[in-house]
């Protein structure tokens, strides 16, 4: 069974069109990627798969329970880690674990044990008993995702789990994603606009711009899009010759000289150096320096929809969408 | 429809946990019905209340008035805190748990009532002090069964408005169009039989003014109507606002 599965998705707001007609499936156990810039309707998809929006057409499933009309059984079956913080700022860490633990049922001895365990896990257990407003972003961050942990959930949301976060906490908490997946055997959706952190953590990804997809594949797959590695080679002496062989070989997809740096595009870059550097060699140029670049999904990105996400980000227009989705807005967002 | 008691046991210690935590909160709120009463009482303390008959004096008067007054304001306030929750992103973890959106109302109502109840006895116990006099311990009871029915009704039409609002920009339009006219409406400071008809007849569709009445009539044994009918009217008002409270709710969208 699919642990999530959708179709035709729609959300408009006032005639603005936020999620515009997505479908996907997500197999039990998958570690899944919402991959796109702020304003692409990451978010809002999240928000109608956990019930807290209502799609304004199309269908979805959690768990096997459709979102509109099995609402409460929907509810049961996931963990949501929100994009923006969702803590009792008048409550202690523990307290609000107590609060989540209690609203989803668990027994008095396991909440002991479950806030016990996701506090020391997140490396709060001596934080617990301050107030969460006393708390910096990252650690009610932190907090936020040991509760969305607390009642070990089938399909876990984590709407951009590591937003504003060192980069010691993000690894930390990018080890816990991978450990409760593969270990755990929870089904995860995340939401990102880190492209390294789509790439480290997920099996499967969707690129989202403007509400639509624009490509889903494994994140391998998805850079092969793009040719392949670029392999760049730093020249020495007059290199003619040695480009007239290369333009023989079948394999290089596409050549260009800048300066003395020749820039080759090819797939398993690394298994072809040393046959670069030999037919270098034989051609009478020296190679001073060797670079391999793997394609990101930056690339990606810019592949498919013309623009890198930061650029995209800048854009005036794509803010007024983030805010007209409820976030930009007012100094709310946690970063 | 499954009650989720856990769930409204837990949403009710969250309300008492802030409640306590929040001292500046309580004094910030019994601050006004404090100032009402004693200014008002001292100032008026000689005139006779007309349509109250003989000795009742404007204290007596005044004190059930203010003890509505006290209902009114932090029931509403307690039922538009939802909004405050939306504002600081709680309401959505509210929102995503496994339990009936009854429950969640409940427990919000348990909650709230609670809190107002707290501060309606504090009021009650600060009237003392200005001379007012406790009746039977049988009527004062009845008494808090008429508190309890205003925080009731006003808590269902804070859910109302805070289900209908997005942020809290409607909020002071709300406190000011709404709960202050409820306010003057009832005949808390007043006697109902002081306005001119058209006015009266608002009054009439105030439910305060029969929660008010209701409590002079238990607490000082002098009220405009019969104590039976603004019992009666009471819990119809409470029972209307609390489904329509829930009903909102229900339909809102959780952020």
């Amino acid at each position: 069974m699919d642990a999530i599965r959708v179709d035709g998705l729609v959300k408009t707001f006032d005639g603005f069109t936020a999620v515009d007609g997505i479908s996907f499936a997500v197999a039990e156990g998958e570690l899944f990627g919402l991959l796109g810039p702020n304003g692409a309707g990451k978010t809002t998809t999240i928000n109608m798969l956990a019930t807290l929006l209502r799609p304004t057409s199309g269908r979805a499933s959690v768990a096997g329970f459709d979102v509109a009309a099995d609402r409460d059984d929907v509810r049961k079956s996931i963990g949501v880690v929100f994009q923006e913080p969702a803590l009792d700022g008048k409550l202690t860490g523990r307290e609000n674990l107590e609060f989540h633990t209690m609203m989803y049922g668990l027994g008095k001895a396991e909440r002991a044990r479950r806030i016990d365990e996701v506090l020391a896990l997140v490396e709060l257990a001596d934080k617990a008993g301050t107030l969460v407003e006393k708390y910096s972003g990252g650690m009610k961050r932190r907090l936020e995702i040991a509760r969305g942990l607390t009642h070990r959930p089938k399909v876990l949301f984590l709407d951009e789990p590591t937003l504003g976060l060192d980069a010691q906490t993000r690894r930390h908490i990018w080890e816990y994603i991978r450990k409760l997946n593969k270990e755990g055997g929870v089904t995860i959706i995340l939401t990102t606009h880190y492209m390294e952190e789509a790439d480290y953590l997920c099996g499967r990804i969707a690129i989202m711009d403007h509400g639509k997809f624009v490509a889903m594949d494994v994140p391998s797959r998805l850079k092969d899009t793009l040719g392949g590695d670029v392999v760049s080679l730093e020249l020495d002496g007059d290199s003619t010759a040695f480009r007239e062989a290369l333009g023989r070989e079948d394999w290089i997809k596409r050549s260009k000289l800048h300066e003395d740096v020749l820039s080759l595009t090819m797939e398993r870059g690394e298994r072809r150096i040393p046959e670069l550097v030999m037919l270098a060699r034989e051609k009478g140029v020296t190679v001073n320096g060797v670079n391999l670049r793997k394609p990101s999904l930056e690339d990606v990105f810019l592949h498919f929809t013309g623009r890198t996400i930061r650029e995209q980000e800048a854009s005036p227009s794509d803010r007024n969408r983030a805010m007209m989705m409820g976030h930009g807005g007012r100094g709310r967002r946690p970063h | 429809m499954t009650v989720h008691w856990t769930a409204i046991y837990v949403l009710w210690r969250r309300e008492m946990i802030r409640f306590f935590r929040a001292k500046s909160r309580i004094f910030g709120s019994l601050a006004m019905p404090v100032f009402f009463l004693g200014f008002l009482g001292l100032g008026f303390r000689r005139m006779p209340v007309p349509g109250m008959g003989e000795g009742t004096g404007y204290i007596g008067f005044l004190v059930p008035g203010i003890i509505g007054m006290t209902m009114l304001f932090s029931s509403s306030m307690q039922g538009m805190s939802l909004l405050w929750d939306r504002e600081f992103g709680f309401l959505k973890e509210i929102m995503v748990a496994p339990v009936g959106r009854v429950s969640l109302v409940l427990g919000r109502v348990a909650g709230g009532a609670t809190t107002s109840m707290i501060q309606g006895l504090l009021i009650l116990g600060a009237s003392l002090l200005m001379g007012f006099r406790l009746p039977g311990p049988g009527a004062v009871a009845f008494g808090l069964v008429f508190m309890l029915l205003i925080a009731f009704t006003f808590i269902g039409l804070g859910l109302v408005f805070a289900s209908r609002m997005k942020d809290m920009q409607g909020f002071g339009i709300v406190m000011n169009f709404v709960i202050f006219p409820f306010f003057f409406l009832s005949g808390a400071l007043t006697p109902l039989e002081n306005f001119p008809w058209f006015v009266r007849a608002l009054s009439y569709a105030d439910p305060l003014t029969y929660g008010v009445d209701g409590l002079r009539a238990v607490l000082i044994g002098r009220s405009s109507l019969p104590v039976a009918v603004d019992l009666a009217v009471m819990v119809g008002f409470s029972l209307v606002m609390l489904f329509l409270g829930t009903w909102f709710f229900e339909k809102s969208e959780g952020i």
